[in-house]
């Protein structure tokens, strides 16, 4: 459960870096989220022995990052926690999948490796994306984007619902469990039984706090409808920003720029 | 102005399960009066609360708010009328920033940009929480957290204001604080409170209930020279009003 509390304290941390205000930071949250995802469509879109074609993407995070005074260190230990999970997805490919596609003098690289490595190269710029996108958005502007976008306002309430009660959801979560072992006297307890009594405890607590709050919604005035405040203008600026991005993206995806630079560099001879 | 009125008649509440929260509730509260609720825990204090807006329905007896007596079709209205602030401002605060908090009552009575903003410019600047506007309600303090909620409900413009344990979880300064706030509100006051202290310095009529009952009914100080009343409903005099407790006089 600290785990879990100290993971809370870094995301907030990232929405933190919202509040920048670079030049990335002032553009439209619109055309970030449209960008995010036309970056990550392209990304996915590659077959699954691509792996040269990828690292041209890595310009987009390298620029924004740069662009929107990220600290890379932070955001790298970020996407570190989540590749184990990449990795437990392709962790069988050299296995199963032991063709040799490609030798390196004396080196055979197998197919599974090959698209091992490629998920993983995947996931890194796809998480980093996402995370980026939260770093120079801000978790609210990209819901009010998402709404605005079309997303139906059930959806944007509840995702704003959950950024907004994950931290105390979590805290209380952490003081149960911190309460659950210090009586503990570092035995395991219980074991899983206490745990199972401390996750229905939460659950019920969670349970009345969201009555507690549908309460203070209608004492003002809720009536099952939600206004969006914020009127947002979509300029030049932001226009080009996705329409710069996207362009570049589809090129990537179209035209194999390491191998371009390849057959530049070696004279053609690939 | 019989809109700040507030009249409670008989009211009874019976949970589904069969607790009998209250039993024959009565009272009438006047315009621009402050009146502290008190009671041990479990004496019905926080139900009775929840009848004032209407989310528990009686079992038993009418209310009156104003005008209008408490039913499904003045609700609306009621619940402009009388601004409640909970105990816990987390419960309060579910808006991604402070400024959408306020914004929030506004836009449900259907204003719309410049007036919303000036609602909310207005009820911030009154609990001195201009700052905070663009922060999100999870960075601020205890204390904060407390002015912000009841800016929330100010942004309405609410003429009664009944308030949930206001100065639990404060440090003496923001206690402090917020007491001279709430004492320079022309509004209905309704205060519940274990705060006995507070009681006596903001509220010039306490209403004892116990057991559901209300066990009496009359000027703050009166109530709590009555030593007996006090034993027997689990309360005590306030500290400011016991003797010293280095000198012992």
């Amino acid at each position: 459960m600290a785990s879990i509390t100290g993971a809370i304290t870094e995301f907030r941390q990232l929405d933190l870096l919202a509040n920048g205000n670079t030049s990335v930071h002032r553009i439209d949250a619109r055309a970030k989220v449209l960008v995010t995802l036309a970056f990550i469509l392209a990304v996915v879109s590659f077959g699954k022995y691509e792996l040269a074609a990828l690292f041209p993407f890595f310009l987009y995070p390298a620029v924004i990052m740069a662009l929107g005074n990220l600290p890379v260190r932070h955001i790298a230990r970020k996407i570190l926690v989540v590749l184990p999970f990449a990795l437990m997805v392709g962790m069988f490919n050299p296995l199963f999948d032991q063709t040799v596609l490609i030798r390196l003098g004396p080196l055979a690289v197998s197919g599974g490796w090959l698209s091992l490595a490629s998920i993983m190269v995947r996931a890194t710029l796809t998480v980093g994306a996402a995370l980026i996108l939260v770093a120079v958005t801000g978790f609210p502007a990209i819901c009010h984007a998402l709404d605005q976008l079309g997303m139906p306002r059930i959806f944007t309430v509840q995702l704003l619902f959950l950024h907004r009660y994950l931290f105390v959801l979590t805290e209380e979560g952490g003081r149960t469990a911190r309460a659950r072992e210090l009586r503990a006297f570092g035995k395991k307890g219980l074991g899983w039984r206490s745990y199972g009594s401390l996750l229905s405890q939460l659950l019920l607590r969670t349970w009345l706090r969201a009555e507690r709050i549908h309460l203070a919604m209608l004492a003002r005035g809720f009536t099952g409808e939600f206004h969006p405040r914020r009127t947002t203008r979509f300029g030049t600026r932001d226009f080009l920003f996705l329409a710069g991005w996207s362009g570049l993206f589809l090129f990537f995806r179209l035209v194999n720029v390491s191998q371009l630079l390849g057959t530049i560099v070696t004279g053609g001879r690939g | 102005m019989s809109h700040h009125i507030v009249e409670v008649k008989d009211l009874r509440h019976v949970y589904p399960d069969g607790t009998e929260a209250l039993r024959t509730v009565s009272f009438r509260i006047t315009h621009g009066e402050s009146v502290a609720i008190i009671g041990a825990n479990g004496a019905g204090k926080s139900t009775l609360l929840l009848h004032l807006n209407g989310y528990l329905a009686t079992s038993q007896g009418t209310i009156r708010i104003g005008d209008f007596p408490l039913t499904p079709a003045t609700l609306p209205e009621i619940r402009r009328t009388v601004g409640m602030v909970f105990q816990d401002p987390d419960d309060q605060l579910f808006m991604p920033t402070v400024f959408d908090d306020v914004a929030f009552g506004p836009l449900n009575l259907g204003l719309t940009g410049e007036e919303v903003e000036e609602r909310v410019q207005e009820a911030l600047a009154r609990v001195g929480a201009e700052h905070l506007r663009d922060k999100p309600p999870y960075r601020l303090s205890g204390g904060e957290k407390k002015r912000v909620a009841i800016a929330t409900v100010l942004a309405m413009s609410p003429d009664i204001l009944v308030m949930d344990e206001p100065t639990s979880g404060l440090d003496p300064f923001a206690r402090r604080q917020l007491m001279g706030l709430l004492k320079n509100f022309r509004h209905t006051r309704i205060f519940t409170s274990h705060d006995l202290d507070m009681v006596v310095e903001l509220c010039e009529r306490t209403i004892v209930l116990h057991e559901g009952e209300v066990r009496a009914d009359g000027p703050t100080l009166d109530i709590f020279r009555d030593e007996a009343l006090l034993a027997a409903c689990r309360l005590e005099k306030p500290f400011a009003m016991q003797g010293c407790p280095v000198c012992n006089r």
